[in-house]
């Protein structure tokens, strides 16, 4: 199941990828979401899947899954949130005062 | 000893408040105490039975970096020189710089290039030395460029720094190497290991890298393109830094070092070759010059010439005279800019066309220069010190019996004949920066302003040091015996005593005095009739050409090749990058065989599991191709449901709960935003763009993929995660583990997250806030 999640894994950031190279900011803000959603996966695989029971303490079990990589992930995932709603709003700024979301007419080279 | 170091440094911070009050009292009188009192610190040390002292204060322990203080006689004389000079400069600066410049920034850089040469020449530690050799060219480069508006200031300050610097590094390499070499940074350590240093493999290179370091700092050809640029400096400046102190920071390097080093013939050939090559070129390229100030740089470039073929010769008698010129020199040079500088003030002038027959106006200033420039000139007169250490450097050249084969032979027999020409045309400007100032027809209406004696108060410090002049050449024993005899000896190794003496009898270094004294008069006089030879040589061939093409075009493809990668397009930039981390990463992985694949260790395969990945993989795809804007949205919710039930099976409850909040806030969230946003468009760049990126994607997911199985196959370590079992109740106090070490084990972790969310509402907040100011506006 590991090496089907890691191509899982590794789809999720080629789609996330192929959208963060697109021109349209909504996109590349969907973009970045599928990367985190890859990381995350990412970071869960490199453990071990469904060994043990959820890592909450229980009498009478002493097999738990690792808990280190959920720590890790939970963190992550609120990050992403912080991160994917500023990009949302940024890319609404910016759309609406240049009254574009192309990337590429959105670049600012010439004030060098 | 370590204050007097730092003292610059600490009262260059109070100068910026000082200097608010310089309308009142001008900010260099609190200056010019600083180096008084450094000197009169360090002058205690002078006399007979003088004895090296050594100091260690720490600094860096950890990277064997020490304040290690060394003062010896070669140190004390450029102590002296630096705080004695220094004072002087100081307090002419007072009169020099009016009230309305920036003093502040002013005695800044110059307090803080007095304290990094004070530095340089106590330092035993050779990484504190190259530290403080650093400061003195950014300090340099700072002073140079102190009249900025001036296309020509920051000319100057730029060649500077690019020629110094180079030189620098330089120097660090040299030091790097001879430090791993003996195991030590203390250069007195790596002295008593000579032999290592002098019979490793690397020596030439070593020799090669300190000599550049040395060359480029002291002007030496062909390095010395930056002296006269640096002239742009306000003329205070020119008198301390690029005259008396720091171009000779490379002397006393190599003085420094000069034990060690003069074992090698290599040694003498090129320092001595360099040296006299520099003499020659200097002081025939100064009569050239039209400034003041230009035949004074061309004239200091060609003294350091001779001071560095001395030390090049290694002989005792020549290390004797190239210690005794260095002090020499900075009493007739500091003296003879400190004119310039008064010319210039008073006439505002410095062209020497213009100039002529200010004897009559100036008749202090003019007395002081007939007297340095004669001195410089090595005239024979028993009341100038440049007369002595000149006639001593035509006896060292004559008298120089080394047991040399080669080219180094070669060399041995032509250098008194080259020390002779050089001093012939060393004589000839003196003339004339003398002559065509002061004498001749004076035309005072095509001069700036009208022509009168300078304050007293800009007079004293050329006073002062033309006052050396006399006192040195009438009493040298009041200085040889406490002082110049320990310096002499530092720089040889091993004791090295003479007596000066002014008359010799018919040597032939006397000889050699009169031949320059009768040639020099006469090519004065015939200055007209030769000056054309100007024209074939140099020429039109010249370094600065050189130089300035090697700048021009350094800048020139550096642009080109920013700009080929550089466009302002963010996805190529994205693109480059990815593209750098995919083929960097395979690379390793394909050339150390990370790649791993271990069947054995595997949970076993689900169906309801596959169904997830498979509809996951579908929606991951459908973001792509989704025409609309509400689809692609949701169907990128449909990967984080997914993924959350991913969670929930694969035993993470605390996972599933955030991401379900989260994915179902997200989703809200692009809803809402989404109405504002154009909607999509298809994708209708060209192909080559498409499967450009597409291979990219793919080879990023690829990669990803096999690291991911890498890293589960190929366990390096034993996981960290059973401490966190073990200690989750005892140390935490609580069951749920993922909680505990969220907020417990890694609680500021945590507090940095919320931070970072805390920064990002606020910012989304202003961002909304925005467009109600913008509407107003």
């Amino acid at each position: 199941m590991e090496i089907i999640m890691a191509v899982l894994a590794g789809t999720l950031f080629t789609t996330g990828v192929y959208n963060l190279l697109q021109k349209q900011l909504l996109r590349i803000v969907i973009g970045t979401a599928l990367i985190s959603h890859g990381a995350h996966l990412f970071i869960l695989t490199m453990g071990e899947l469904k060994r043990g029971a959820p890592p909450i303490l229980t009498d009478g079990i002493d097999q738990y899954t690792d808990p280190l990589p959920q720590a890790l992930i939970l963190t992550s995932i609120v990050i992403s949130f912080g991160v994917t709603s500023l990009l949302l709003v940024l890319a609404y700024r910016a759309s609406k005062i240049n009254g574009t979301d192309n990337m590429e007419q959105l670049r600012g080279n010439d004030y060098e | 000893m370590l204050l007097a170091v730092l003292l610059p440094f600490i009262i260059a911070i109070f100068i910026p408040f000082l200097s608010k009050w310089k309308h009142k009292l001008h900010t260099g009188f609190f200056v010019t105490a600083v180096p008084v009192v450094i000197f009169i610190y360090f002058a205690r040390f002078i006399g007979p039975g003088f004895e090296p002292v050594e100091r260690e204060y720490s600094w860096i322990p950890s990277l064997d970096m020490n304040f290690l203080f060394y003062l010896d006689g070669l140190s004390l004389l450029f102590i002296l020189l630096i705080s004695g000079i220094g004072s002087l400069v100081a307090f002419y600066s007072i009169y020099y710089l009016h009230k309305s410049e920036q003093l502040g920034h002013f005695y800044v850089y110059f307090l803080l290039f007095m304290g990094s040469m004070l530095g340089i020449v106590l330092s035993d530690n050779v990484y504190v030395l190259y530290t403080f050799w650093e400061f003195t060219s950014l300090s340099s480069f700072l002073l140079i460029g102190f009249w900025n508006h001036r296309e020509g200031s920051r000319y100057g300050a730029l060649k500077s720094m690019l020629i110094t610097v180079f030189g620098g590094l330089s120097l660090l390499g040299g030091l790097v190497f001879m430090s791993g070499i003996t195991g030590t940074a203390s250069i007195q350590e790596m002295m008593s290991q000579q032999e290592l240093i002098l019979n490793h493999d690397f020596f030439p290179l070593i020799l090669t890298l300190i000599l550049l370091g040395a060359f480029t700092k002291s002007a030496q050809f062909p390095f010395h393109i930056w002296l006269p640029d640096a002239m742009e400096a306000p003329t205070p400046v020119s008198a301390y830094l690029h005259s008396a102190t720091m171009v000779k920071a490379g002397i006393f390097l190599v003085a420094r070092f000069l034990p060690m080093l003069s074992v090698s013939e290599w040694f003498f050939i090129i320092v001595s070759a360099v040296g006299i090559a520099t003499l020659c070129w200097g002081s025939y390229m100064a009569v050239r010059q039209t400034d003041l100030k230009g035949i004074l740089a061309f004239s200091t470039i060609s003294q350091l010439g001779m001071i560095m073929a001395m030390l090049g010769f290694g002989t005792k008698a020549a290390i004797f005279a190239a210690v005794f010129h260095i002090l020499n020199h900075a009493t007739f040079k500091g003296s003879l800019f400190m004119i310039a500088g008064i010319v210039d003030h008073e006439t505002g002038s410095r062209d020497i066309r213009k100039l002529g027959g200010l004897m009559t106006f100036l008749p202090i200033t003019a007395t002081l220069a007939v007297i340095a420039s004669f001195s410089m000139a090595g005239v024979p007169f028993p009341f100038l010190n440049g007369f002595y250490s000149k006639e001593m450097f035509f006896d060292a050249a004559v008298t120089m019996d080394l047991s040399v084969t080669g080219i180094a032979a070669t060399l041995q027999t032509l250098f008194p004949y080259l020390a002779v020409l050089g001093s012939i045309f060393t004589f000839v400007y003196s003339m004339y920066f003398f002559f065509g100032t002061f004498r001749g027809k004076a035309n005072i209406d095509e001069l700036p302003k009208k022509p009168h004696e300078a304050p007293v108060g800009m007079l004293v410090s050329p006073a002062i040091l033309v006052l050396g002049v006399i006192i040195i050449g009438l009493f040298p024993d009041l200085i040889n015996k406490p002082f110049i005899e320990h310096a002499a000896s530092a720089a040889y190794g091993s004791e090295n005593v003479k007596d000066i003496y002014y008359w010799h009898g018919l040597s032939p270094a006397f000889i050699m005095s009169i031949t320059v004294l009768v040639f020099g008069t006469i090519l004065y006089l015939s200055i007209p009739k030769w000056a054309s030879i100007y024209n074939a040589v140099p020429g039109r061939l010249s370094l600065n050409t050189f130089y300035d093409g090697l700048v021009e075009r350094t800048e020139r493809y550096s642009t080109i090749i920013t700009n080929s990668y550089m466009n302002g397009s963010l996805g190529r930039y994205v693109r480059l990058i990815l593209v750098a981390i995919v083929v960097v990463t395979f690379g390793t992985m394909a050339l150390t065989g990370g790649f791993t694949l271990d069947f054995g260790n595997l949970s076993e395969v689900t169906l309801h599991e596959v169904l997830i990945a498979v509809v996951m993989v579908i929606a991951a795809i459908g973001t792509i191709i989704a025409k609309n804007r509400i689809a692609a949205i949701l169907i990128l919710g449909v990967v984080g449901y997914g993924l959350a039930m991913l969670f929930v099976l694969y035993r993470a409850p605390d996972l599933a709960l955030t991401q379900l909040i989260v994915e179902t806030v997200t989703v809200a969230l692009f809803l809402l935003v989404f109405y504002h946003l154009p909607n999509l468009e298809p994708h209708n760049e060209s192909s080559l763009t498409k499967t450009m990126n597409l291979i990219i994607s793919v080879g990023f997911g690829l990669l990803m993929t096999m690291v991911a199985i890498s890293a589960h196959s190929h366990k390096m370590f034993d996981s960290m995660s059973s401490y966190f079992v073990d200690n989750s109740y005892k140390l935490g106090g609580g069951d749920n583990i993922v909680n505990v070490i969220l907020v417990d084990f890694r609680g500021l972790d945590t507090l940095f997250e919320i931070a970072v969310l805390g920064i990002a509402a606020m910012a989304i907040f202003a961002l909304i806030r925005l467009r109600g100011k913008n509407k107003e506006e």
